[in-house]
């Protein structure tokens, strides 16, 4: 299980990475773990404005299906095109190839309500 | 939560664990789709220990199992296995199982492990001239050793020549230096390869002797994840998902099974159901837009009117496409009908198709 410092976290398990105003977005390595075998990435919202706590698409593995939240509200500029034929990257790489939107944030001080890599850990891990 | 004799295994070999019917089952260990190409190009060894074994003896127990099962039981051959449902007084489906012919008079029923109370309680309430019933179901271990390998796997465990036993067959004898050991050539998978029942005390011998005797042809444990993959492949129903209390066996394409030349309990509905035709047909359905179909999802026309159900829907990791089983009225039930089912609010195209979805290399 990894847990990048570099990144904030939500309690749904989407993990943010901060690059001036932009973010990417994606699910957690406990988050894909739990999930399984991801065969199919649902998110169609580019151009679209989602708030916090927003659904912006969904994820389906083979035995379930979950929604995903927008750890923080903004404008999504770009969907991650390589899921559409590999979604097994959220499986393989859940912080690199396998992000799933880039969105410009409304309010960067949505941020600060996000976990840090130590304290998401303590909660998935009940440590 | 009730165990099986295997529990201890799953857990030391970190299998993702979740509760099923009661007990405290493997999901997966490697991977749902990993495990599903284990079992359709090498070997997987399941553990349905969760499954319900009933004995039924001697004077009395054909005519009862004729009069509660859907199939013909004065068929079964000694040595034989047949599929079969004990159908209800109200048109539908009390539980789906397997009958083992195994002494001369003597029945072994197995039974989903969801239903083992309510068919011990059906089979007792018709069970009106006192014939013997033993539950073994807490005392039997059941390993489904399943895939093209699987014989090459099992064979340097016993003297039975396993190519010999013929599918719906099984045979009683020496398996990993236990006795006793029922080696069935059944399972639901369409892999081919054999279920084994024993006493659950030679669970972990029999367990470590087809690992070691399997590695060569890359056996691995599999989990109920893959497992509902693979049958769904095959357009095997799964009771509680496709069939249930309330569906018809007929419309749910079960009439194979169905033996109106004799007598037994729901009979006349079924009559009744068939002769004046009927309404719905359990059909396989392929998704055409992407998206995948899932349990209680809706079937639609294309204005969007719900014209039925999915009833077990996922991706199939052989075909690499979405699939799914559905009822449908029987208008729209031919081979390449298109409907559409509804993935959150969206309506996506399917296509009616023939079944079994996989058919074997």
């Amino acid at each position: 299980m990894s847990f990048p410092t570099d990144l904030k976290y939500s309690k749904e398990h989407e993990w943010v990475r901060v690059s001036g105003n932009e973010a990417y977005i994606g699910i957690s390595f406990f988050a894909q773990k739990e999930l399984g075998d991801i065969v199919y990435v649902d998110v169609d919202c580019e151009g679209d404005t989602i708030e916090k706590d927003g659904i912006f698409g969904t994820v389906e593995a083979v035995k379930t299906v979950s929604d995903l939240y927008m750890p923080v509200g903004g404008e999504v500029l770009e969907i991650n095109p390589k899921l559409q034929d590999a979604p097994d990257l959220v499986n393989s790489d859940p912080y690199g190839d396998g992000w799933m939107i880039k969105i410009s944030m409304s309010d960067a001080a949505e941020l600060d309500s996000l976990m840090d890599a130590a304290a998401y850990e303590a909660m998935v891990t009940g440590k | 939560m009730k165990l099986t004799p295997f529990t201890s295994i799953h857990e030391a070999l970190g299998a993702k664990m979740a509760a099923f019917a009661g007990y405290n089952m493997p999901i997966s260990y490697s991977g749902i789709i990993d495990e599903h190409h284990t079992v359709r190009r090498a070997v997987g060894v399941f553990d349905v220990s969760h499954m319900g074994e009933f004995i039924l003896k001697g004077s009395g127990a054909l005519e009862l199992l004729q009069n509660i099962v859907s199939n013909d039981v004065s068929k079964l051959a000694l040595g034989q296995a047949m599929y079969a449902y004990f159908p209800n007084e109200q048109g539908g489906i009390v539980d789906d199982l397997l009958v083992y012919h195994l002494d001369d008079g003597n029945y072994m029923l197995v039974v989903n492990a969801s239903n083992i109370e309510k068919d011990w309680n059906w089979i007792a309430q018709h069970n009106t001239e006192n014939v013997e019933i033993h539950d073994i179901s807490d005392e039997t271990a059941l390993l489904a050793i399943q895939g093209p390998k699987a014989i090459d796997a099992l064979q340097p465990l016993t003297d039975i020549d396993l190519a010999a036993i013929k599918y719906y067959s099984f045979v009683r004898g020496k398996l990993a230096g236990i006795d006793n050991v029922i080696i069935s050539a059944t399972g639901y998978t369409g892999a081919g390869g054999f279920e084994l029942y024993f006493k659950k005390e030679h669970a972990e011998q029999v367990w470590h002797a087809i690992f070691n005797a399997g590695k060569p042809f890359g056996i691995k444990p599999v989990g109920l994840g893959c497992r509902d993959t693979l049958r769904l492949e095959m357009g095997f129903c799964l009771y509680g998902n496709d069939i249930n209390d309330t569906t018809s066996p007929l419309e749910a394409g079960l009439g194979w099974v169905t033996k109106f030349t004799k007598d037994f309990v729901g009979k006349e509905l079924l009559l009744e159901q068939k002769n004046n035709g009927l309404k719905n047909k359990l059909v396989g359905l392929e998704m055409i837009d992407k998206g995948i179909p899932r349990h209680d999802y809706e079937i639609c026309a294309e204005d969007g009117t719900v014209i039925g159900k999915v009833t077990s829907g996922t991706q199939s990791p052989s075909l690499e496409k979405a699939i799914a089983l559905g009822y449908v009225p029987v208008e729209k039930a031919a081979i390449g009908e298109v409907v559409y089912i509804k993935v959150r609010d969206k309506l996506l195209k399917a296509q009616v198709c023939k079944l079994p979805f996989y058919k074997a290399q």
